[in-house]
């Protein structure tokens, strides 16, 4: 089943147009990655899936139910964490999910248990001190523990690691990971690394368009087949290469680059029967990040 | 609502909004009858240096009705300030986002616009009546009440004001995106109902007339003067809310 389906969706400011044509669907239970280039229209797309922009054409449905602005009936399926997430600072973690528990109406005795146990999951659990005070990190913390309070069946996270460290990234990466089974996950990102490390699927956004969208394992078999580095230890040795086969680039000193792979043979048989001395060769890493350029072009 | 409500006053007590209104208000309400009681002393002291002036002053009998004629006078301030201190109530949430993850949870706009605007008017009512209440205690011990006719209505028609000013602090609030938009809407609305005021014949029809205790106290008018601008100021509370429930439901967070 869906949980999430964007059909032609349309959005303008005035006469800047910012999603032209955005359709998408996210099946239950895969954590799906909206990709795209800092300012390409992320954030709109999730306001509008969230009811708090309204759309300028097409339809957004969450679980089966049309998305409406305003009021929208289909925020009780969803759990939002912004890019920037902002509490009331006069709070402690604590009585923030309290409250958050309350106006979902919960039950008393399932708040404290959820809220302790959020708290701990979020590394939060002894944390007594008032929200006024966490850096950006603890409020991103604190975000992914009031969006995931109520069960949502579909968790919508903006930028959600971009603000944290290192540990902070994989810990939110884990924990985003683990709540799949109960949770679809819908992230956005520009980091190319969260989205290879936990997306099932992905859908990239480029000029208000969704350019590619599939599965991981589709997204890399649609890319280029990967360019190998040669390193040789002469430098006359790379200048005769690149003589003979002046298909190949000269990358830095002394490696050169070969991003037609079907011609390494040849250049193998070359360098043998000279019996030049190689350094290095390596496959270059294949990563989305190639995917991306190609898409934007760059 | 309830959780809205007990965050509100949350926000209220830890911020320090509360004590600073509750400090103003009782700072009120003791400055009148003290004002009144300290009348004497004050002429008495000023006597010599305006005799100098060729202006003679008379013996003054302070009743509790120049306490209560402070308190009429100290009403706008204390209202102003009221307004001031809550123009921030909604536009700070706008700012900082707070609001947007408590409407992604699902809770109902409506229910965020009723739970700010019975707390925001809740407040007044007790802030008021603390002032009131105070005035009236020391009045009593000082002098005598008695000598004020519709002490009771009087209160209840200046705190009618205080509510048709709040429910345009709300509406301005739903449509402005900013304190100083709020203040000016706010602001700008009581200064068109004080200028007409000036016509006397809509005055009656203005909630502006409410503001007129000391004519009710002094009996220089009857109350069915009042029951008009009463209506008005009530049909215009009734309005604010219902336009603020339509705008606040299409509000961009």
């Amino acid at each position: 089943m869906e949980m999430l389906a964007l059909s032609h969706v349309q959005k303008h400011f005035g006469e800047k147009e910012v999603l032209k044509d955005v359709s998408f669907s996210v099946p239950e239970h895969t954590v799906f990655g909206f990709v795209g280039q800092n300012g390409v229209g992320k954030t709109t797309a999730m306001k509008m899936i969230l009811g708090l922009l309204p759309v300028s054409g097409g339809e957004i449905r969450v679980n089966d139910v049309p998305v409406r602005y305003g009021n929208t009936p289909t925020n009780r399926f969803v759990g939002y964490l912004p890019d920037v997430p902002e509490f009331y600072s006069y709070m402690t973690p604590k009585e923030y999910l309290r409250f958050c528990g309350e106006i979902s109406g919960m039950p008393s005795k399932e708040i404290v248990s959820r809220s302790d146990e959020l708290l701990k999951l979020t590394g939060l659990g002894q944390e007594k001190r008032r929200i006024k005070g966490f850096s950006r990190g603890m409020k991103q913390r604190l975000g992914i523990a009031q969006a995931l309070f109520n069960r949502p069946r579909l968790l919508i996270c903006d930028e959600p690691t971009s603000a944290l460290d290192p540990v902070g990234r994989k810990e939110l990466l884990d924990i985003l990971a683990s709540v799949k089974e109960h949770t679809t996950v819908l992230f956005s990102t520009h980091i190319l690394s969260d989205v290879e490390q936990i997306c099932d699927e992905i859908a990239l956004l480029h000029e208000g368009r969704i350019a590619v969208k599939g599965s991981l394992e589709e997204m890399r078999k649609r890319k280029k087949e990967a360019a190998m580095e040669l390193e040789m230890e002469r430098v006359e040795e790379t200048k005769s290469l690149l003589s003979a086969f002046p298909f190949l680039k000269n990358a830095q000193g002394s490696t050169l680059v070969l991003e037609d792979a079907k011609r390494l043979p040849d250049i193998l048989h070359f360098i043998a029967d000279r019996k030049m001395a190689v350094v290095r060769m390596e496959r270059q890493e294949t990563a989305l990040v190639d995917l991306f350029m190609e898409v934007v072009g760059k | 609502m309830k959780a809205f409500l007990r965050k509100e006053w949350m926000e209220w007590s830890r911020t320090g909004r509360l004590l600073i209104l509750a400090l103003v208000f009782t700072v009120f309400g003791i400055m009148n009858p003290a004002l009144a009681k300290m009348t004497p002393w004050l002429m008495e002291t000023l006597s010599d240096s305006l005799v100098d002036t060729g202006i003679t002053t008379a013996e003054v009998t302070v009743t509790a009705m120049m306490s209560w004629s402070q308190f009429y006078k100290n009403f706008p301030i204390g209202l102003m300030i009221f307004v001031l201190m809550c123009s921030g109530s909604f536009t700070a949430e706008y700012e900082k986002g707070t609001l947007i993850p408590v409407v992604t949870k699902g809770l109902s706009r409506k229910r965020i616009l009723a739970a700010k605007a019975v707390f925001l008017y809740g407040m007044w009512t007790a802030l008021y009546f603390l002032c009131f209440g105070i005035t009236y205690v020391y009045n009593a011990y000082f002098w005598d009440n008695g000598i004020t006719g519709n002490l009771f209505f009087a209160a209840a028609c200046t705190w009618l004001y205080g509510m048709w000013v709040i429910a345009f602090l709300v509406c301005f609030s739903v449509l402005g995106s900013g304190a100083s938009q709020v203040l000016l809407g706010t602001g700008g609305i009581a200064m068109i109902c004080f200028i007409l005021g000036r016509f006397p014949k809509i005055n009656a029809f203005l909630p502006g007339k409410l503001m007129e205790g000391m004519e009710l106290l002094t009996k220089a008018v009857g109350r069915e003067e009042y029951y008009a601008g009463a209506a008005v100021a009530f049909g215009m509370i009734l309005l604010c809310m219902g336009a603020a429930a339509g705008c606040f439901d299409k509000k961009q967070l």
